[in-house]
């Protein structure tokens, strides 16, 4: 089912934006055009283009948020994550942990 | 008489007329608008309802660029899981069922899932989860919570502490039958209290709250007091709250969250108080009829959805698995139902994700 859905109204996760309106849903409470036009306007991209994975597969790459392929020496997981932070000015509790970890003891 | 292949409430297919669709259509908004005393759509809203289910073709969606989040619930357990579970019953580890989610299947945010998807049986391997989400979350780019069910039925008799509403009811104990679900209640808000941040100190982005309401009333207001401790406790967790019913069931039938007695809420007000206890997305359910057309079933889910989508300051998540959101009731919901409720939920419902 989760197939059907994708093809029929899904914008696709880290094939484009999908995973960055999301955050801006849970993480700000903002409705879906908001959150779009929020990813949209830190992209440089229109809200248009959020789900059209032409643009997302090279954008993803050279911005370092994690892409759907696996390619050597891209970022992936946390470092992609601290990537996704600085691009929406959120924080990402996964990556705080990884920082307080990371803290010298 | 031209006739349209459309389905029935358990997946059949079904011909039927344009007006018998039509008329469908009308008598399930009618139905929602009574039962839930809300605004009924438009007749510009049913007419377009009706030309996506009367499409002749088997996949249909929604415009580029309007297209929305997708969130999950049931975590890896739809592909892992036996079918007690939905699931295909592939064997794999959590973390391969993350990112086959995450690279293969499109989800926009994604969940951990213990096999026994309850926030009862989560508690005592708790350890276990949190080590499984931490590595997981160094893998994965996608929001990822943790998911579980509410689900106090597990609290009483036989499974657990609390004396049977149901036993006690059949013998007139009604006193006591509400003060075991009082009691039950609480005990669902501390054991989701202590699950939802021991979990969220393992670099769980957030908590889905599954099925809510699965045991009625008292079960719905034991998880908004979970809900409301654990925005206190982490500030910045992502919580959703998604619901078992389209009516909160008055099982305990006098309990109250914030004031407000919540047995036999809908939609539009179950957002309400979700939002009070903190929830950051909210995810309505509406009941599919077995014995209804999709079209009586869609329009009556989605007059239900837009009511609450409406009302909310929440984005709305609208629940469209098996048996809710307008979508068949069948273990297989057949691929024309789903795109079609899937369709008619973002361009009439206007969700903010399915």
């Amino acid at each position: 089912m989760a197939i059907a859905h994708f093809v029929a109204s899904g914008m696709g996760g880290i094939r484009t934006a999908g995973d960055l309106v999301a955050r801006m849903e849970f993480t700000k409470r903002m409705k879906v055009d908001k959150a779009k036009e929020y990813v949209a306007k830190k992209l440089g991209v229109t809200s248009f283009d959020l789900s059209d994975e032409y643009v997302f597969r090279d954008l993803r790459e050279e911005r370092g948020l994690g892409v759907i392929t696996g390619v050597p020496k891209t970022p992936k997981g946390i470092a992609a994550k601290m990537n996704i932070e600085d691009l929406l000015g959120i924080k990402i509790n996964s990556c705080e942990r990884f920082r307080q970890y990371r803290a010298k003891r | 008489m031209v006739e349209f292949c459309t389905r029935r409430g358990d997946g059949a297919t079904l011909y039927l007329s344009k007006e018998k669709i039509r008329q469908d259509i009308a008598d399930g908004a009618a139905d929602a608008a009574d039962m839930g005393g809300v605004k009924s759509i438009s007749s510009d809203e049913m007419e377009h309802i009706l030309e996506i289910i009367c499409s002749k073709d088997r996949v249909v969606g929604v415009q580029r660029g309007k297209e929305v989040v997708l969130s999950y619930d049931i975590g890896q357990l739809d592909m892992t899981g036996d079918n007690g579970n939905s699931g295909g019953g592939v064997p794999a580890s959590r973390l391969n069922g993350a990112l086959v989610h995450e690279r293969t299947l499109c989800a926009d945010t994604f969940e951990l899932a213990h096999s026994d998807y309850s926030i009862k049986p989560a508690k005592p391997v708790i350890a276990n989860e949190m080590n499984d989400m931490e590595v997981i979350q160094n893998n994965i780019i996608i929001p990822y919570f943790y998911g579980a069910m509410p689900n106090m039925g597990l609290y009483y008799s036989p499974d657990g502490p609390f004396g049977n509403p149901a036993d006690l009811m059949r013998e007139f104990k009604i006193e006591e039958a509400q003060q075991q679900a009082e009691a039950a209640s609480k005990h669902l808000a501390r054991d989701i209290a202590y699950v939802s941040t021991k979990i969220y100190s393992a670099g769980s982005d957030g908590f889905n709250f599954d099925t809510t309401g699965s045991a009625g009333d008292a079960d719905f207001v034991g998880t908004l007091h979970g809900v409301e401790q654990l925005r206190k406790e982490c500030p910045d967790a992502n919580i959703m709250v998604g619901m078992a019913g389209e009516n909160v069931m008055g099982i305990h039938g006098e309990i109250e969250y914030n004031g407000q007695v919540v047995a036999g809420m809908f939609p539009h007000q179950q957002v309400k108080l979700a939002e009070k206890a903190g929830a950051d997305v909210f995810g309505p359910v509406s009941n599919t009829n077995t014995g209804k057309s999709l079209a009586w079933n869609l329009a009556r889910a989605v007059t239900f959805v837009k009511a609450c989508s409406e009302t909310s300051k929440l984005p709305v998540h609208v629940n469209m698995g098996m048996g809710v959101g307008g979508i068949p009731m069948s273990e297989t919901p057949p691929m024309d139902a789903v795109t079609r409720c899937s369709k008619a939920m973002v361009e009439v419902a206007k969700v903010d994700g399915i």
